[in-house]
């Protein structure tokens, strides 16, 4: 399978074995062995559902840090519109990107109008699609590793319309290259990223080769620097003329692309389990009728993101007010944006590639034989899913001894049995 | 010469239990996907497990799954207890169906089932006795 860049580390120095990070994780991808959690690279999907479980900040973000960025001659902050509803409901957008100005970027520019224009190319392609529906939202990165690993018959119904991050780095980094004539790799383009999944969407960008974004900052890493910058502009500047405006600011809730289309067959899906439940129905060929299901990892959408700072229902609320207040007035011309969708400028040329889970074994009588052990050992375990062996569940430790990658000894339930110890009053008798 | 290998799963199947309705037709495709087969044929066993075991929640009192994969082939063998169907010409037709209104309000019963399973199946032969419950055998090749 090959290296394969993850967004979250284990550090081992910091993991105290406590294992809150083994049941947390959807895709079973984490083992605990000798006290320390360890990541089955090739089965995690980049959810960062871990980080947020551990107690002991021992699972680490991979995102940037500011000394990654002084190659750059120029910089510009990029905030997720997410960051947008992390503050009183007073400081609105224009205030933050000059607040990021203050805190050392040398620009900052606003997300929430390349929505729109993503947005617009969604109807675009809708409109003149006739293909298998529905069509999926490529925008979660989680969300396209799933499909990557677990429903690779559903790839094609990810839409290829480039993600706003990407329409409006490309543009900013364009147009400040040509008014500083300085050559695009002088100029860094940071993200301000709610969630670590979207460092995967930055180093491996899966239709592209590269990203146009340089590299991404955690939110919760700016705040408190932006929060006293922040104190300090709000006297200066009056709050009138809003110039962040445009129904993309609701992108950062669930249901913000959904209600941001044109299309009336059209929904949005929120959580892990739920977006796997409605991918396995799609796969078998319902929802036919839906042209477009906006797919997101976080229950609340991208304000729901790890990385976030704000209790994500009081930011809900601060993006809807906002969209409330800015919303109704467009940012983008549509006929614009229509003429430049024609001309491809926002289409993700290629095919995104599967990359499934590895398979018991490459020789498919093999596999099948280590199925039957699996099974078979699966029933003489308790049952109980406790975890103490270090996998999540009975029938991944069954896979591990199969696969010899742990020993039947592990099991503590058995052990005690063996004993002649009264086991635990649990499982099977 | 050594016998085929040869993995089987059994699975209980509840009549009107929504709650854990499609739940055996995701853990054949789960198993199907470790096993390493091909993404077209894991699609189509789980088209087909998933409308045979609707059908089972739909319209009878329980019935049992009986999945063996092979090599060769994928078979799937589902039998339930329920009201049988009183002619399987008619039922193999697309759009016929027999759904009460309650259960074409849930979005179910277009009538697309049992055709549905046919066209994913390679050999597909179904016996029912009207009152006793059906059978059904879905083979597909590997």
């Amino acid at each position: 399978m090959g290296e394969y860049f993850h967004s979250v580390r284990v550090n081992e120095a910091l993991c105290d074995g406590r294992m809150a990070c083994l049941k947390s994780c959807p895709a079973e991808a984490i083992r605990v062995r000798n006290g320390k959690a360890a990541i089955i690279e090739d089965r995690c999907i980049d959810c960062g559902e871990c980080a947020r479980a551990c107690q002991r900040d021992a699972i680490v973000p991979q995102t940037s840090s500011f000394t990654d960025f002084a190659r750059f001659k120029y910089t510009i902050a990029l905030p997720s519109p997410v960051l947008y509803g992390q503050f009183r409901k007073e400081v609105l957008p224009r205030i933050i990107l000059a607040g990021l100005r203050k805190i050392g970027f040398d620009d900052s520019c606003d997300v929430a109008c390349a929505s729109e224009a993503a947005s617009i190319a969604i109807d675009e392609f809708l409109a003149s699609y006739h293909g298998p529906l529905p069509l999926l939202s490529p925008f979660c990165p989680t969300v396209v590793r799933l499909i990557q690993a677990r429903f690779s018959n559903l790839i094609d119904h990810l839409i290829p319309i480039d993600s706003p991050m990407e329409i409006a780095a490309r543009e900013v980094k364009n147009r400040k290259a040509k008014e500083l004539g300085l050559r695009r790799d002088q100029i860094g383009v940071i993200y301000l990223t709610p969630c670590p999944p979207k460092m995967v969407a930055i180093k491996y960008p899966p239709r592209k080769r590269y990203s146009h974004v340089d590299g991404a900052i955690a939110i919760s890493d700016i705040y408190l620097p932006l929060l006293s910058a922040i104190a300090e502009l709000n006297a200066e500047l009056p709050n009138d003329n809003e110039p962040v405006r445009g129904i993309g600011l609701g992108w950062p809730v669930l249901g913000g692309q959904v209600s941001s289309l044109r299309s009336e067959s059209s929904l949005a899906v929120g959580g892990l389990g739920d977006v796997e439940r409605i991918l396995e129905e799609i796969e078998n060929g319902k929802l036919g009728d839906v042209q477009y299901v906006e797919c997101q990892a976080c229950p609340q959408g991208c304000c729901g993101g790890s990385l976030t700072v704000e209790n994500p229902y009081f930011a809900r609320s601060k993006i809807l007010s906002l969209v409330a207040r800015f919303g109704s007035t467009p940012c983008q011309n549509r006929d614009k944006i229509r003429d430049l969708y024609q001309k491809n400028y926002f289409s993700l040329p290629g095919r995104i590639a599967s990359r499934p889970f590895a398979p018991l074994d490459k020789d498919i009588s093999k596999a099948i034989e280590k199925k039957r052990l699996i099974q078979e050992r699966w029933e003489t375990l308790p049952q109980i899913d406790c975890g103490a062996c270090g996998a999540p569940t009975c029938r991944s430790f069954a896979e591990d001894v199969v696969m010899e990658r742990a020993a039947l000894e592990e099991c503590v339930v058995l052990a005690t049995r063996r004993v002649g110890l009264s086991p635990p009053k649990v499982g099977l008798a | 010469m050594q016998p085929e290998p040869l993995f089987t799963q059994r699975f209980e199947i509840e009549g009107k239990d929504f709650r854990n309705a499609g739940k055996a037709s995701a853990t054949v495709k789960t198993i199907l996907r470790e096993i390493g087969l091909p993404p077209a044929i894991v699609r189509r066993a789980a088209i087909a497990a998933y409308e045979a075991e609707m059908n089972v929640v739909l319209y009878a009192r329980k019935g049992t799954l009986e999945l063996k994969v092979s090599p060769s082939e994928i078979r799937m063998m589902f039998e339930d207890q329920g009201a049988g169907i009183a002619d399987i010409g008619l039922a193999m037709q697309e759009g016929y169906s027999t759904a009460s209104e309650e259960i074409r309000e849930m979005g179910f019963g277009a009538g697309m089932g049992l055709p549905n399973i046919k066209k994913n199946s390679d050999l597909f032969r179904i016996d029912s006795s009207v009152g006793r419950g059906t059978v059904l055998d879905i083979t597909i090749r590997v």
